[in-house]
């Protein structure tokens, strides 16, 4: 039997992987979408893991959810329902009232206003430089990033069309964009503020998967990218109906409906690769399904490490590409509940946003300073959802699902690897700190399951348990992501794309690198361009 | 009756030295008024301790422009850079690693190390070569303002955009990581020898409030680098008789140049007439006019002390507000009988007339910063060691000797301030750090001086004790230093300027600053 | 105790009792001898007469074995080494993604799966760095594997008596197993000098054994420790190039001008493109279309005219006395069109030549340029004629022994 022989195989269904499938799709493409996994969807997956309770057992929101890429592939047609979860943060403060980030800016005041007046002032004005500077990166994401010191007529309209879009911005604000990218958050957050749990809890979002202290430099542009599409500070996490899993549904339907076809079960062995052009690709049965394109949902080291023989890589390329930066530092903790925990100062209905458990700066810094050191610290901050507030559906009745992202875990332990002990204590810490914040946590846990960036790395194939396959830090974005000088999606081996969190413009943007991966190839089958003609 | 003073400047320290020097050759007649009783600001060397003399704060050289040197015809008035060849970083396991400055020297002692490490080190060479290429055009220029749409502004902002633009894609990517990664980042990509990363990112914590795993300093690393690119370790070198020689050498070329120096002369503030700088009042109440003033301390000194704020804007008082300093190192300065016995490598050697640096590992170096972060000096700082009297026997009476230690981090804002029992707590934790690997350190000493940040701001000026007038961090950096918009060696009071270490490029005895200030205050007078 | 010292090599106790001017040279961190006697004409001549030893132990030497050796030097160099049989050796250049010269040196197949590469520059980083993903082991023998050359006419009768080898029959670039008074080693017909010459390959705490042995031996065959000032005379007759002095490693080249392609390095014989994947070869397959820019030639000093320059100022011709490794540059009229970058004065083609880059359009042997030379303070062009290398070639380099069959070149030279 000679194998179907495809347009394009797509490897992994992660969420990038099934949007860049829906676009090629709707290009009229044959297109395959391959996954060692039994069900798509990557690290959007909503399963029931205690009786009754269905957890979002890796991301627990999409991040920000690109609106073209919703329209574009009918979501909502095939059922995508979400919403914003009002307040969009909380803080408990240990004996006084909870900070209430909301995205109606008076009410962010009137919530800061009991623990520092100057800080109530001073909200609106913050809220709207950060969500104006963040405006800039939203533009540039939407976009092929630019790529400075390259030759082409392209490159240089991209350069001078951001040029004209940054001088916009206005003087002042140019200037603060300058200023703001490279800094501290700690020290961004020291100019505005006095509220030291304020600045902890944007502190926390700051460095969300990087391993970086609020005190690192960069950390700053860490909250500028975590606030890409938002109106407001923070950016508020979109809530899927029916869990994260279901995000991955209506792609896989909607691909479905464009002529993807799946086949799920079984991994990719190998990309092959014949003079200096990808054939297809080996699966780990051994059968070889030919292909004139492969588009890799998976990041750089397992791509090229793992599936690409070595000697059809320039040594220089390779290098860059041992060069990236992974370093997960972030653990996940989710709990089978009883009842709501009881936080200090909150309700229920204070409880449909992110809940964050991070007293202060020099708190996170602290934690931050045992990861330097392969050590995880015994005094972490969460960032946790309850996503059975919005969607009962998710948890029996009375019951509750709740999704913590612990850091910092880091990766690389000096005492060797995470093993079911190392997993149980920071299941037992992260149960711990929830209680200090809501004492009755304390008998309201009916089951549990905890990721460290082991787990992660294996369950998820997220080299080094970085859920962004690979830091978005200053030197990794842009021009330089995935790999500086290839940031187009288009690889050095012809007819190979990458497509993943690990392109531009990264994790915790959803939609966006699919779809420009796939509009890459695209354009390359239209103009025959590639290891050969696509007839 | 004389003429009037075309130009006082404030303060006379290297930059301050150099601006009146470059006027002075121009013709102007100038005025340097130092509140000490010696010039040279951070730059001086002081007989504390009789017959032993110590570079006080600013001890190594790598930065001075050598087109300085040459204009100003520094020789002639008693420079001389003698060369620190090599760095010899101790480790507690009784072994150290030698950074020599001989090539087959150097490969010899990585291949100890890492064998990898050897084809790295050329290679890393080649690519601070480049780096550095990339750089220089911009030390040189005059910041543009980005967000001008003056024609001198677009055509400067053209030029570098072409001038990144014709580095390539390549070594515009190996830029832009250097201005966006952490020392220790960038140095991984390249070495697997720690101590040799720990040595080198070393460098790009001096003078920062940063650790070096924080983004941002890979970049003040290749600052240092700039002196001198010959080959992949840092060229440091010595000023005879100590830095003291560079700002007498540089006061010496002002005087020829006809500039008149007046030290105990304290500046209280500007006198401003009609939106003009007329002259300064000092705090004796002595009023001198000129027709321009130019400061050469740092910001906040230039701008919030001695001028009247209602004559500032209000986005640069916010500017200079959230421009930070942070003072983090301190300086030890130890009369010695006899030299260190360093255990790891004993007895006199060549290693001696070389950097000793304890930095044995980049943990080592977080730790320090640790310390730091939360108020306190670190228990086990980073130390820069040299001993000026073997490179310069001047410096100490025959067979005994000076030593230098640079101390990083002592942070300014230590918990309960600083007092004379920490201070002497602080000396304590870098002579016992130290004695750890010269046994012999503690009784061989003399006279122990310590300065703090705090003493740094007290005796030599400097806000919160910053050794470059404020932190060298990348949103401190060209058109946003010291602050935006004002970053073009003016003022928003005319005929009153900076040209202090706080204005681009800044930071170590480089002397730039100065001379870029000379040449835009020459300009102006001629446009006018 | 601080280590200010080069390194030695494991000939060193008995090359330093030898060092008659202290005429020390630095070669690769290593202190050697430059000439063993005040000057090298001695050791030249034995090098063409009877034998000269030459430590050569500073070359950089890495065993690479396991299952994918072939495949990881395959990838790195661009001869085909999957062709080198066990025994044999094979000269190469080795290049980065552009297609620009690295490093050259020789791969000596020592068994089924086991390498063994020489190189002037450490390459250990290189090696590694492209042997992600396979199954190798690179291990760096460069300190603890001595290399002496025996050089010249009389070397394989030298060894054919002190060795338990077979030598007599060993052809040119193969090597064999064997001893030297009992002592292990390996001999290689090969060697820097375009002679008839063995390299021997010691285990360093043996080194001084093997020189007493050879030198012992070869003193009734007219042999003498030679150091590399001769060496350098003989490898420019020979045209054998040197990385540093001929061409400038791509790892170290700063600006464009500075890298060469094997095909600008006249070893264009070593590249095969159609080997399958190595490195460079896509930028080396668009060179070959296009041809190279840069040629490396010999050039030949035309003697009438050396003599005419000289004779104006009224001196006879002055002759280097060493070889030179300076940059000369090179004309057509008033055009620049090379640079000579090492030459020498041939005592055996009694020639002064040289080796050089010239723009392709004048590689042809027989072109006619110009050369600068310094007549007596004042530059002059001298006529030059490019010529082929080698320059001196003597049938015995590559012949059998007496009453042997001569061997074909195969994948010598």
């Amino acid at each position: 039997m000679t194998a179907k022989r495809y347009h394009v195989i797509v490897l992994g269904s992660g969420i990038e992987s099934l949007v860049a499938a829906g676009y090629l799709g709707k290009a009229g493409l044959d297109v395959l979408v391959v996954d060692g996994a039994e069900s798509v969807g990557g690290t959007l997956v909503t399963r029931e893991v205690v009786p009754g309770y269905r957890f979002d057992s890796c991301l627990d929101s999409p991040g920000y959810l690109s609106p073209a890429v919703v329209a574009d592939l009918a979501l909502a047609h095939h059922g995508l329902k979400y919403s914003l979860g009002e307040p969009l943060m909380v803080a408990p403060r240990p004996g006084g009232p909870a900070l209430r980030l909301s995205a109606d800016l008076e009410a962010t005041a009137g919530s800061l206003r009991q623990a520092s007046p100057g800080d109530a002032d001073r909200w609106p004005a913050f809220s709207d430089r950060i969500t104006t500077l963040a405006g800039l990166l939203t533009d540039m994401y939407r976009r092929l990033p630019p790529r400075p010191g390259e030759g082409g007529v392209g490159d240089l309209m991209t350069i001078l069309r951001l040029a004209a879009r940054v001088r916009r911005l206005g003087r002042v604000e140019l200037m603060e964009f300058l200023r703001t990218f490279p800094m501290p958050v700690a020290d961004l957050l020291d100019d505005w503020f006095e509220d030291d749990l304020l600045k902890g809890a944007l502190g926390v979002v700051a460095v969300r998967h990087l391993a970086l202290g609020p005190r690192s430099g960069g950390t700053a542009f860490g909250l500028l990218h975590q606030q890409v599409g938002a109106t407001a500070v923070p950016r508020g996490r979109p809530i899927i109906s029916g869990g994260v899993g279901h995000l991955a549904w209506t792609l896989e339907v909607s691909a479905r409906e464009r002529g993807v076809e799946f086949r799920t079960g079984t991994g990719v062995a190998q990309i092959v690769v014949t003079e200096g052009g990808t054939t297809g690709v080996v699966l780990d049965s051994g059968e070889e399904i030919p292909a004139r394109a492969v588009v890799s949902g998976y990041d750089v080291r397992r791509t090229f490490s793992d599936l690409v023989d070595p000697v059809h890589l320039d040594p220089e390329f390779a290098a860059m590409a041992a060069r990236v930066r992974y370093r997960g530092v972030a653990a996940k903790v989710n709990l089978a509940l009883g009842e709501l925990p009881d936080f200090t100062g909150l309700d229920a209905t204070d409880l449909r946003g992110t809940v964050v458990l991070c007293p202060s700066l020099d708190y996170l810094e602290k934690a931050y300073d045992h990861t330097k050191y392969g050590e995880v610290s015994d005094r972490l901050a969460l960032e946790l959802v309850i996503p059975s507030v919005s969607d009962p559906s998710l948890a029996p009745e009375g019951g509750h699902v709740l999704s913590a992202w612990l850091h910092y875990a880091p990766f690389h332990r000096r005492d060797g690897s995470w093993g079911e002990s190392e997993r149980e204590a920071i299941g037992d810490l992260a149960l711990r700190i929830l209680q200090d914040a809501a004492p009755n946590m304390a008998n309201a846990v009916v089951g549990r399951e905890v990721l460290t960036p082991l787990d992660l790395q294996d369950r998820f194939g997220l080299t080094e348990g970085q859920v962004y396959q690979g830091e978005v830090a200053l030197d990794q974005i842009l021009f330089m992501r995935p790999i500086p000088g290839w940031s187009h999606y288009r690889m050095p081996v012809g007819g190979l794309y990458l497509c993943g969190p690990a392109t531009h413009p990264g994790g915790g943007i959803t939609g966006q690198s699919g779809r420009l991966a796939a509009r890459q190839l695209v354009r390359d089958q239209k103009k025959g361009r590639g290891r050969r003609a696509w007839t | 009756m004389t003429r009037p003073y075309d130009a006082i400047i404030i303060g006379a320290g290297h930059n301050g030295l150099v601006t009146a020097a470059y006027l002075g050759r121009a013709g102007k007649r100038v005025l340097v008024l130092e509140r000490r009783h010696l010039v040279g600001g951070a730059a001086v060397t002081e007989e504390i301790f009789p017959g032993f003399k110590y570079s006080v704060f600013s001890y190594v050289v790598s930065l001075l422009r050598p087109d300085i040197i040459r204009e100003l015809d520094l020789a002639s008035h008693g420079l001389q850079i003698l060369p620190l060849e090599s760095t010899l970083t101790p480790l507690p396991n009784g072994d150290y690693f030698m950074a020599w400055g001989d090539h087959d020297l150097a490969r010899q002692e990585l291949q100890r190390h890492a064998p990898r490490d050897v084809e790295a080190y050329d290679e890393f060479g080649r690519l601070m070569h480049h780096m550095a290429m990339a750089v220089r055009p911009i030390l040189g220029m005059i910041p543009p303002d980005p967000t001008s749409l003056s024609p001198g502004d677009l055509k400067s902002l053209l030029k570098l955009g072409k001038h990144f633009h014709d580095l390539g894609p390549e070594r515009f990517h190996m830029l832009y990581r250097l201005m966006t990664m952490s020392s220790a980042d960038f140095l991984e990509d390249w070495f697997e020898c720690e101590p040799l990363k720990a040595t080198k990112s070393a460098s790009g914590i001096i003078g920062t409030f940063l650790g070096p795993r924080s983004p941002g300093t890979a970049y003040v690393l290749m600052h240092h680098y700039m002196g001198d690119i010959d080959g992949a370790f840092r060229a440091w070198g010595f000023a005879r008789g100590g830095t003291g020689a560079i700002s007498e050498a540089i006061a010496g070329a002002a005087r020829a140049a006809g500039v008149e120096i007046r030290t105990e002369a304290s500046v209280e503030r500007v006198m401003v007439e009609r939106g003009k700088a007329v002259g300064v009042a000092l705090e004796d109440g002595t009023e001198i006019r000129a027709r321009t003033v130019v400061s050469a301390l740092d910001p906040r000194r230039t701008f919030l002390q001695l001028l009247d704020q209602s004559l500032l804007p209000d986005d640069l008082i916010d500017g200079l507000r959230r421009y930070r300093y942070r003072g983090s190192s301190g300086k030890v300065n130890l009369a010695l009988s006899e030299l260190p016995n360093f255990t790891c490598m004993p007895g006199p050697g060549a290693h001696l007339a070389g950097a000793i640096s304890i930095s044995p590992s980049i943990d080592y170096l977080e730790r320090a910063y640790d310390d730091a972060k939360y108020g306190e000096f670190s228990r086990r700082p980073f130390m820069d060691c040299i001993f000026p009297s073997v490179i310069d026997p001047g410096m100490a009476p025959p067979g005994q000797h000076v030593m230098s230690i640079f101390v990083q981090y002592a942070p300014y804002d230590l918990n309960g301030g600083w007092t004379d029992a920490k201070r002497e707590a602080f000396g304590d934790a870098v002579i016992d750090t130290l004695a750890e690997y010269a046994p012999n350190l503690k009784s061989a000493i003399l006279h122990r001086q310590v300065i703090t940040p705090k003493d740094i701001e007290d005796i030599a000026g400097l806000t919160e004790g910053n050794i470059f007038h404020g932190e060298l961090a990348l949103n401190q950096l060209f058109f946003l230093r010291p602050a935006a918009r004002w970053a073009k060696y003016r003022t928003p009071v005319k005929r009153y300027y900076q040209c202090g270490s706080g204005t681009h490029p800044g930071g170590g005895i480089m002397g730039a600053s100065g001379r870029l200030a000379a040449r835009e205050i020459l300009a102006d007078w001629r446009g006018s | 105790m601080t280590p200010l010292q080069l390194n030695t090599t494991p000939f060193h106790q008995r090359t330093a009792a030898l060092a008659q001017g202290h005429a020390w040279r630095r070669w690769a961190g290593h202190a050697v001898l430059g000439c063993y006697q005040l000057h090298h004409d001695r050791e030249y001549a034995a090098i063409r007469s009877g034998s000269g030893l030459i430590d050569v132990s500073p070359l950089y030497k890495y065993l690479i074995h396991g299952r994918d050796a072939c495949r990881l030097l395959n990838r790195i160099v661009p001869r085909n080494v999957a062709k080198c049989q066990v025994g044999r050796v094979l000269y190469t250049p080795w290049c980065d993604s552009h297609g620009k010269v690295i490093d050259d040196g020789t791969i000596s197949r020592l068994g089924e799966k086991t390498y063994r590469l020489t190189s002037a520059d450490p390459n250990i980083r290189w090696l590694t760095d492209n042997a992600g993903g396979m199954d190798v082991v690179i291990e760096d023998v460069s300190r603890s594997l001595g290399a002496v050359a025996l050089q010249g006419p009389t070397a394989r009768d030298i060894l054919a008596r002190v060795a338990d080898a077979e030598v007599e029959s060993l052809r040119y670039f193969h090597l064999t197993e064997g001893t030297i008074r009992g002592i292990p080693v390996t001999i290689s017909r090969t060697g820097y000098t375009g002679d008839l010459g063995y390299e021997i390959w010691v285990a360093a705490d043996r080194a001084v054994p093997l020189w007493d042995a050879l030198v012992e031996t070869g003193a009734d065959y007219g042999l003498l420790p030679a150091g590399i000032l001769a060496l350098d005379v003989a490898r420019i007759e020979a045209g054998l190039l040197m990385i540093d002095v001929d061409y400038v490693s791509a790892h170290r080249a700063l600006i464009d001008s500075q890298f060469s392609s094997p095909y600008e390095l006249n070893l264009g014989w070593t590249v095969n493109l159609e080997k399958g994947p190595f490195n460079g070869r896509d930028a080396l397959v668009a060179e070959h279309r296009h041809g190279p820019t840069w040629a490396f030639v010999g050039i030949e000093v035309d003697w009438e005219g050396l003599i005419e320059l000289y004779a104006a100022v009224g001196l006879p011709p002055q002759l280097p006395t060493t070889a030179w490794r300076i940059s000369v540059p090179l004309y057509v009229g008033r055009t620049q069109v090379g640079y000579a970058t090492s030459g020498c004065w041939s005592p055996v083609l009694k020639k002064y030549i040289a080796l050089a880059h010239v723009e392709t359009r004048f590689a042809a042997p027989g072109t006619a340029i110009e050369m600068e030379v310094t007549v007596e303070h004042h530059r002059r062009p001298v006529a030059v004629t490019v010529v082929k290398t080698p320059f001196f070639d003597p049938e015995r380099k590559k012949a059998g022994a007496a009453g042997q069959r001569g061997s074909g070149a195969g994948d010598g030279t």
